[in-house]
């Protein structure tokens, strides 16, 4: 890859005296295909809209365009919030040697298992102006807190069940960094901070800036904690079209608008990106770091992990079972079985794992060693689906699907594709920051000593991605174990997972039932990535 | 990682995803096994009703006049019958498989939100796989039968619902009533000093006081009913005199009954059954009630929940031994007893821990006419209650 970018529409990677290799078959094969399966949203939002006579007055309210400026401050401040929280976390549980870390590297995760509806309510219940924070106040006489409602309560909750987004990309990109950079840094003179700033964070650039932007397009998708904050962004608006006048056109008009907000986030990204190149040009070896040693700040960086863990799973999870706790007092808990839904959930979760970072591979395979404005195109339009709200892409497959897969409609097939279609930048992303540390000639090194493309990429790039395949894989595992609308809308009938007991039980207010599947799905989850991480 | 055969990554997630897939689309066969979870509550439902109604109704399935729409051929009995249901599983799960144990009817059923599994039908178009809808709020149920995708239903088989319940063309019936009123808090407000009218709310006195949730489709359906009874620009008058007094605005119904109990709010406008919800699982000391509002008053509008058979179900005779069901008497007992709604046809009366229907001032109001859904969004977003 050469430092500036190409325009030229051919295929290459170039480099001193290297021969140009064309795009094999199978990559070109798979990538058309992908570009076709992640195009179905965007088809199913431009036919409803284009048919919609009155799409133009939709477009002319004031307060659609007001609507959509504050879904962007939004995202933008959840995206910046949450690189603030996760830097630090990620350095300290990656490079540090702080207690106890290899818990707090799977607690500062699970927040993402957290549905935003269930963190919402019980963020209101606990910080809500009468909620019991206020009663453990108020023998002080603290009558009500500051309301929590609008920006700031919608902020603080999606930044606080979507900082982990940063946190594992960063993470990521910190095992493998080569730590020859940094040593070759202090040799030379640099303090530790220096180091960091001028070595350590260039370096880590495009993991926050991947990480960063599916932190901005959660937010934009997000409709579980705008709707409880009362925050009023372009999800709430979307869905009053579908639940107050079953009208599909005019949602369809304000998807294509925050597909476009979309673009632009996602050229804004690509532009921090730059033309830089992240591997290193001589051999040199990823091994393992010492530890930096904390000394006396070790208490402070343990305080910091305490209260963004407590504040994003403990005290959640606590509230819950303060509801379970009063159900058992009043004697009206029934605690259904929920081992077929936990099966479920993990059978879903991991298909829809295993599905995105093979469809992310050729995405990012193109668009890192191939780049051309087509597979820059295809990187794109992977992450439009991600800012879409479920049930838009929902629909989208209904559509698609009834009509022309019948035999597959409402199979776990279809499910698992629905997942690729919304969860897969997650995938891309992950895998992107590692693709970008390999050096290239690892590949043609094999080439040259006899294998041919394929051979090369299975012998050398494949294993070299691992640490990619698994976050990416891991990222999506969990958003998967959460999602609803999809699993609601295309899974087979009858079909239930964590994710839907919760839904039902507190759409009827029940709490305390909604309280028991959210306890199994964070158990599951941590011990789903203990075995992740320890395979790593 | 160093001796992996450069295969093996690719070829192992290729065989496991085939292998999920090859479980998963051998699984979706769940059907609603009758009695294979416990029904909690479900025990209260009298079992000398043994759904009399169910075999009875079939019968008088004599094709009625409206048969304009074609009837898909029928299919053979051994397929489930496919219910997409907007109510949820706690509440509905017990009384389907009670449906099933009594007709040996099969039910294979699609848990959903009410307008998301209306919009599901409505996408799916003539290729639904679903014989019957069944939803939280007559609203969904207008959509879809403006929109063509329900077949009517036997006269004679809605015959006991009171006319306003139920739809003119005999496209969808409700099955079970809730009432519009106001959640209080016990300990702020006594009930003596709550307005009688919906209209009193929108005194200086309740600013900052009131709870509502604009987004809610059942506080729509009021809105939509007081455009119809007092006219447009009354309605406007009411939206924004409550605006001026400045709501809190909420999800939902369970939302504003849990920030009204929580002293967040005095007053709010929900459905009257979310509260017992909230007794049932906090116990009576839960220091919220609910206050009926009455002499017709709009606010206390009576909705329902109701049923469709889609109208390319090909179970047609199964799908309408459902709709019998949940008119039967077991079914509406079941109502009574455990979702703390009313009953729709006589002879069973509701929960004694709620005002009798009877006694309730209702508006009067025909569902059939709040189809105006449209309009009422117009409204909504115009007057700045809605973004």
């Amino acid at each position: 890859m050469s430092a500036q970018r190409s325009t030229a529409p051919r295929p290459m990677w170039r480099g001193a005296g290297m021969k140009r290799v064309g795009i094999p078959a199978w990559l070109a094969g798979s990538g058309v295909l992908i570009a076709a399966a992640l195009s179905l949203p965007l088809a199913y939002l431009l036919m409803r809209a284009l048919s919609y006579d009155r799409a133009l007055a939709v477009l002319q309210r004031d307060s659609t365009w007001n609507v959509l400026a504050g879904s962007v401050a939004l995202a933008v401040t959840t995206a910046a919030a949450s690189v603030v929280i996760a830097l630090p976390l990620a350095w300290l549980t990656e490079r540090s040697d702080l207690p106890g870390r290899r818990i707090w590297r799977i607690l500062s995760v699970i927040p993402l298992v957290i549905p935003s509806y269930i963190g919402s309510f019980a963020l209101i219940a606990v910080l809500g102006p009468r909620g019991a924070a206020q009663q453990l106040l108020a023998p002080l006489g603290v009558e009500r807190l500051p309301a929590i409602y609008g920006f700031g309560g919608a902020a603080l909750a999606l930044t606080l069940f979507g900082y982990p987004y940063v946190l594992v990309t960063v993470r990521g990109a910190l095992r493998r960094s080569d730590p020859a950079l940094e040593e070759a840094a202090r040799a030379l003179g640099d303090r530790p901070w220096q180091t960091f700033m001028h070595i350590s964070l260039p370096q880590l650039r495009p993991a926050i800036a991947a990480g960063a932007l599916l932190v901005a397009l959660y937010t934009l998708s997000d409709f579980g904690a705008v709707s409880l904050m009362q925050y009023d962004a372009l999800t709430r608006v979307i869905f009053v079209h579908y639940r107050a006048s079953f009208n599909r056109e005019a949602a369809a008009v304000l998807g294509l608008l925050l597909v476009a907000v979309t673009l632009v986030i996602i050229l804004a990204e690509s532009w921090t990106r730059g033309t830089a190149r992240y591997f290193r040009a001589g051999a040199g070896a990823i091994r393992q770091q010492p530890p930096v040693a904390l000394g006396r700040w070790r208490w402070l960086a343990l305080l910091y992990c305490a209260l963004i863990v407590g504040l994003a799973v403990v005290l959640p999870l606590g509230a819950m079972l303060g509801w379970v706790v009063t159900a058992v007092r009043y004697g009206t808990l029934a605690i259904d079985s929920l081992v077929q839904q936990t099966i479920n959930s993990v059978l879903v979760a991991l298909g829809a794992a295993l599905a995105c970072v093979i469809a992310a591979l050729p995405i990012v395979l193109l668009s890192v060693r191939y780049p051309h404005w087509l597979s820059r195109a295809l990187e794109r339009l992977s992450y439009i689906g991600y800012a879409l709200p479920g049930i838009v892409i929902a629909l989208a497959l209904v559509h698609f699907g009834a009509r022309y897969l019948p035999a597959l409609y409402q199979t776990f097939a279809m499910l698992v594709f629905g997942y690729v279609v919304r969860f897969v930048p997650e995938a891309v992303g992950a895998l992107r920051g590692r693709m970008l540390q390999l050096n290239p000639r690892f590949e043609e090194a094999a080439r040259t000593l006899g294998d041919d493309g394929a051979r090369a990429f299975g012998r050398i790039t494949t294993p070299l991605l691992a640490p990619g395949f698994v976050a990416g894989g891991a990222l999506v595992f969990l958003t998967t174990m959460k999602e609803l609308p999809l699993t609601l809308l295309l899974a087979p009938n009858g079909f239930a997972t964590l994710a839907t007991e919760i839904w039902s039980a507190s759409s009827e207010a029940l709490f305390a039932h909604a309280a028991a599947p959210s306890l199994v799905l964070v158990a599951v989850s941590i011990l789903s990535l203990r075995l992740l991480l320890r395979e790593s | 990682m160093r001796n992996a055969p450069r295969w093996t990554v690719p070829a192992t997630m290729l065989l496991l995803i085939a292998l999920i897939s090859a479980c998963g689309s051998g699984a979706p066969g769940a059907t609603a096994v009758p009695g294979a979870t416990a029904a909690p509550g479900a025990t209260a439902a009298p079992e000398a009703t043994a759904a009399p109604e169910a075999t009875a109704a079939p019968e008088a399935t004599a094709a009625p006049e409206a048969t304009a729409v074609q009837r898909p051929e029928p299919v053979a009995d051994s397929e489930p019958l496919v219910i997409y249901s907007g109510r949820s599983e706690k509440l509905v799960g017990p009384l389907i498989e009670q449906f099933s144990a009594a007709t040996g009817i099969q039910a294979s059923v699609r848990y959903g939100d009410t307008a998301e599994m209306a919009a599901l039908i409505l996408e799916e178009g003539d290729n639904s796989p679903a014989d019957v809808f069944y939803g939280q709020d007559a609203g969904a149920l207008g959509a879809l039968a403006a929109a063509g995708r329900l077949a009517p239903l036997p006269a004679a088989l809605l015959e006991p619902v009171d006319s306003r319940f139920r739809s003119s063309d005999n496209l969808w019936v409700g099955t079970s009533g809730r009432a519009r009123v106001v959640v209080y808090n016990s300990a702020a407000v006594q009930e003596a000093d709550l307005p009688t009218s919906i209209d009193g709310f929108t005194d200086p006195a309740w600013r900052g006081r009131i709870g509502w949730a604009p987004t809610n489709g059942s506080f729509q359906a009021f809105v939509t009913a007081y455009r119809v009874t007092e006219g447009e620009d009354a309605a406007r008058n009411w939206l924004e005199g409550i605006l001026a007094n400045e709501p809190k605005v909420y999800e939902g119904n369970s939302a504003i009954v849990q920030a009204v109990a929580a002293g967040e709010v005095d007053v709010g406008f929900v459905n009257h059954y979310y509260l017992w919800s909230f007794i049932a699982e906090q116990g009576e000391a839960f220091p919220a009630r609910n206050h009926y509002l009455s002499g017709g008053d709009v606010g206390a509008l009576i909705n329902v929940a109701g049923v469709g058979v889609i109208a390319t179900s090909r179970k047609a005779q199964a799908a309408e031994a459902f709709v019998a069901y949940l008119l039967g008497a077991e079914a509406q007992q079941y109502f009574s007893d455990s979702t703390y709604e009313y009953p729709v046809v006589a002879g069973i009366s509701a929960n004694p821990a709620l005002m009798p229907l009877a006694d309730i001032e209702t508006p009067d109001i025909d569902l059939n006419d709040l189809g105006d859904l449209a309009g009422t969004l117009e409204l909504l977003q115009d007057t700045g209650v809605l973004p």
